[in-house]
């Protein structure tokens, strides 16, 4: 494969006294559909935190298309091209389904706040296109039917999609997901697979997943880390991973033998 | 949507302009209490783009006004003494609409500078610390006045004249609302909510928090500051007492009735709250009233405190506010 | 070095005062996570309802100063603003315990009005004469102290210090010792568990509360003890300021609070004292505080003993 998308090289981060990730080390390359899994409280909210510069990264480096991107503000960083969705699901609380969307098409504005004090036909005619590809994107993925509601009237399931489209509108090259299918029955989560694989092909981005749920991570992801305390305990394609057996002690423990024969000399 | 189109920004600006011309037959008493309702209007309607649309809650409005009002007033104190002459035969219209443009401009700018030197160390902070910190610096400004001879110290400043009228008063009033309305209302001022409703997720959006809040900040104290200026040339005389924490409230009470977020809503409420001291005062003089109930009525703080808690309690949204108060926020 | 002192101990007097009401401030935020701005007018209330008290206990002394009757109005004192938090925090607090924490805040800031104004209704805008109830003068100092003999420590300076430091001492009993003070510790930390541990978590709060009040009526005596002339608005200054002294201190954490409230005594009096050499005026005392609130915030928001609370994401 060419040259990796986003890379991650010997990342530490410590807060306080802990060290909640240690030297880790991945990338993901362009279209690639990867998965970070591991145990809860394992880090892996807190890489994807590194990644959209939530954290500053205490040592190591991150480099997005080469060029480093560790430490650097939010908002820099979506603008690069890395976009992302929440754990605890993060909409505009107070705006509709079509909002929500419109929101992520300001980082590309080229109508600033003087325009929106003129109001010349510059800015009508940029406002028109960007309500367009609203609609298209809605319409890609079923929400044109409620695109005036509020957002928090939505079901749990929607609110989850739109936080996808919502993220996809931002144009990126990469996009993280964390946890998409928490709270989801077997149904949605079929429909939230084929939404991912769609997704990227259609949109021919990168895809970095963090899931529980290994019906979903073994069955889209071509590439998956496992991460225990902060450090990364396997790396492979699904069935490599699911035959490793660091990632079955992470998740599952081992049988204390040792003990046993201990007790019984 | 018509509201927010420059060709009804003129229009407005014209039938100000022909009303005022009939203002001299209002009483005098009624024409004061109609200029402060159009300072509030200014007054209030910036602090809603900073507390109502952007989400921070700023305590110190009043300081931004006062350094406004300092501003002008200095400024024409200077001028009228040294150039009011020279710019005789312009016309006294002209000279004068023109010095006054000038300290108005000079005070926005003043308190605009103010704001964004207020506004980048301060928005930080969240919630609680952020009003506490926005409290501390508009006491700071009231005590460096205080402590400022040349600006007249806790004495206070005269003003050379009496330059507000109603044509400048509605003027700035309709400009402010007009400009707040078109910032909020365009895909970039959409950014403003997005830092309100979730400043993380805004900023997984690509928005520079930071600098949005900073704008709205600063562009709510320009206009307080021009408030602050209009107000100078009314009363003819401003201490920095006029611009405490008080004042703050105030202001604060007209943005949380007319709901948060809802710009005509705040300049209802600014209109009603202007007249309801008034209201209150000539109801505690009516001989109807038992004798224990007029001086509770006198001093508006206490119905007015009351009035502050009632809404909390009941209707923390405010009249017209969008935003829903029921859960606690993230 | 003697002027040192002297401010120094006027200082801590002053911080004496500053660390009781911070203490009220610092456990209410620890325990519901917003800042009473009522606070204190608490204290302006203990003030007067020593004022109030007075005559009647120096019927007992005939009218003259006696440190039983001090004992009996500053308890008194402590009971009213105790009753008085427990009451506020019932009517206007409780009801908005899941809203966001700006609409309590706001709901704050209108008891905090009310108190003011009402109380100027009530007590009359003037500033009155709070009697001395001590008999306050100058200790003697021994001439074996040296130079130190110069010093003026007033009798009440010594009775602020002994009444806090008890007070200090009693709290922290109550925090560590008693199961109400457990329970408020752990209301702190995560009221969800504390109620699931079969605490009932109002009691609690009104506890904490009615302990917060307390220790601010207590301050509003022993001031008014040193500085007889009261007023309604006299909870203003003292009140913003007391609330600095508990950030300084890290918000939430007692001990700080206490030590917040000591060392911004100890600053705004230094300041004040040496104003020629520092070049400041004295007319900025009151920008002291607001100063090193905005320094604290900006650079140690946590405070110095605080600790740091993520958001998690």
């Amino acid at each position: 494969m060419s040259e990796p998308l986003l890379e991650l090289r010997d990342v530490t981060v410590r807060f306080g006294g802990l060290k909640a990730v240690s030297d880790f080390n991945f990338c993901v390359h362009r279209r690639e559909l990867a998965g970070l899994i591991g145990p809860n409280g394992a880090g892996k909210t807190t890489i994807f935190n590194l990644i959209t510069g939530v954290y500053r990264p205490t040592s190591g480096t991150i480099c997005f298309e080469g060029k480093s991107v560790g430490g650097k503000k939010p908002y820099l960083i979506t603008k690069r091209g890395i976009a992302r969705t929440f754990q605890n699901i993060r909409l505009f609380g107070s705006m509709t389904v079509f909002d929500n969307v419109r929101a992520a098409f300001n980082m590309h504005l080229r109508h600033g706040i003087q325009h929106a004090l003129w109001r010349g036909k510059g800015l009508a005619a940029e406002e028109a296109q960007i309500e367009q590809q609203v609609g298209e994107l809605l319409e890609i993925f079923h929400l044109q039917d409620v695109r005036d509601a509020t957002c928090t009237s939505l079901s749990y399931g929607d609110q989850r999609r739109l936080e996808i489209v919502r993220a996809l509108a931002t144009r990126p090259k990469l996009i993280l997901l964390d946890e998409p299918a928490a709270g989801m029955n077997p149904t949605e989560k079929t429909e939230l697979m084929e939404l991912i694989r769609f997704v990227q092909e259609k949109f021919e981005i990168a895809v970095l997943l963090v899931e529980h749920d290994m019906r979903v991570v073994m069955g889209i992801c071509q590439r998956i880390a496992a991460v225990d305390y902060g450090v990364k305990i396997a790396e492979g394609n699904p069935s490599e991973i699911k035959c490793d057996p660091a990632v079955i002690r992470a998740y599952l423990g081992v049988e204390d033998t040792a003990t046993e024969s201990e007790t019984s000399k | 949507m018509f509201e927010r189109h420059k060709v009804t920004l003129l229009a407005a600006l014209a039938a100000i302009f022909v009303v005022s011309r009939f203002s001299g037959d209002i009483g005098p008493y009624y024409y004061q209490i109609i200029l402060f309702i159009g300072i509030n209007i200014i007054l209030a309607v910036s602090l809603n783009l900073v507390n109502g649309y952007t989400g921070q809650f700023s305590l110190g409005h009043a300081g931004f006004m006062s350094v406004g009002a300092y501003a002008a007033a200095t400024f024409t104190n200077y001028a009228s003494v040294h150039w009011l002459g020279m710019l005789k035969p312009l016309g006294s219209f002209v000279s004068v609409s023109l010095l006054f443009g000038i300290a108005l401009g000079l005070g926005g700018l003043a308190a605009g500078l103010a704001g964004v030197l207020v506004g980048i160390p301060s928005l930080r902070l969240k919630g609680d610390y952020l009003a506490i910190v926005t409290l501390g610096f508009g006491e700071i400004i009231k005590v460096v006045i205080e402590n400022v001879d040349a600006l007249g110290g806790a004495r206070g400043l005269s003003v050379y004249a009496v330059y507000t009228n109603l044509f400048w008063v509605y003027a700035a009033a309709t400009v402010t609302i007009y400009v707040v309305l078109n910032i909020v209302h365009s895909t970039y001022g959409r950014g403003f909510v997005m830092v309100r409703d979730d400043e993380i997720a805004a900023e997984a959006m690509g928005i520079n928090t930071t600098k949005y809040k900073v704008l709205a900040f600063s562009l709510a104290a320009f206009f307080a500051g021009i408030a602050g200026g209009l107000y100078a040339h009314l009363t003819q005389y401003i201490n920095p007492e006029g611009f405490n924490f008080l004042k703050s409230v105030d202001i604060v009470t007209m943005v949380i009735l007319g709901g948060m977020g809802s710009t005509w809503g705040v300049v209802f409420a600014a209109v009603i709250l202007t007249i309801l001291p008034e209201w209150l005062r000539w109801l505690s003089e009516r001989p109807f009233l038992p004798h224990w109930l007029a001086p509770l009525l006198e001093n508006r703080m206490i119905p007015y405190s009351l009035l502050l808690i009632l809404l909390m309690l009941l209707r923390p949204q405010g009249l017209f506010g969008r935003i829903s108060f029921k859960r606690k926020h993230a | 070095m003697i002027e040192f002192v002297q401010q120094l101990i006027n200082g801590l007097s002053l911080g004496a005062i500053y660390a009781l009401i911070a203490l009220g401030y610092t456990m209410v935020y620890g325990v519901l996570r917003f800042i009473n701005f009522a606070h204190g007018d608490v204290f302006m209330v203990g003030a007067f309802a020593g004022l109030y008290v007075a005559p009647l206990v120096m019927r007992f002394s005939n009218g003259g100063p006696s440190w039983t009757g001090m004992f009996v109005i500053l308890i008194f004192a402590m009971m009213i603003c105790a009753i008085l938090g427990i009451v506020i925090e019932k009517l206007a607090y409780r009801p908005l315990r899941n809203r966001p924490r700006l609409t309590v805040l706001i709901t704050a800031i209108g008891v905090s009005l009310f108190l003011e104004n009402f109380g100027q209704y009530a007590f009359g805008v003037d500033p009155q004469s709070f009697p001395d109830l001590i008999g306050d003068h100058a200790i003697d100092i021994p001439a074996w102290c040296g130079p130190f003999t110069d010093l003026t420590i007033m009798v009440s300076q010594v009775l602020v210090f002994a009444v806090t430091l008890f007070l200090l001492i009693a709290l922290r009993f109550i925090v560590t010792k008693t199961k109400l003070g457990t329970a408020m510790r752990a209301l702190s930390v995560n009221p969800t568990a504390t109620s699931l541990m079969g605490v009932n978590n109002d009691v609690v709060i009104s506890f904490t509360f009615g302990l917060g009040s307390a220790l601010a009526g207590a301050a509003g005596i022993l001031i008014s003890i040193q500085q007889p002339s009261i007023d309604p608005l006299m909870g203003l200054q003292p009140g913003i300021k007391a609330f600095v002294a508990a950030v300084l201190g890290g918000i939430g954490n007692i001990p700080g609070a206490a030590m917040g409230g000591l060392l911004l005594g100890v600053i705004e009096t230094l300041v004040v004292g040496y104003s020629d050499v520092l070049h400041i005026p004295p007319g900025y005392r009151d920008a002291v505080a607001f100063f090193l609130l905005i320094l604290i915030l900006l650079f140690k928001p946590t405070g110095l003993l605080g600790r740091v609370e993520r958001e998690k994401v």
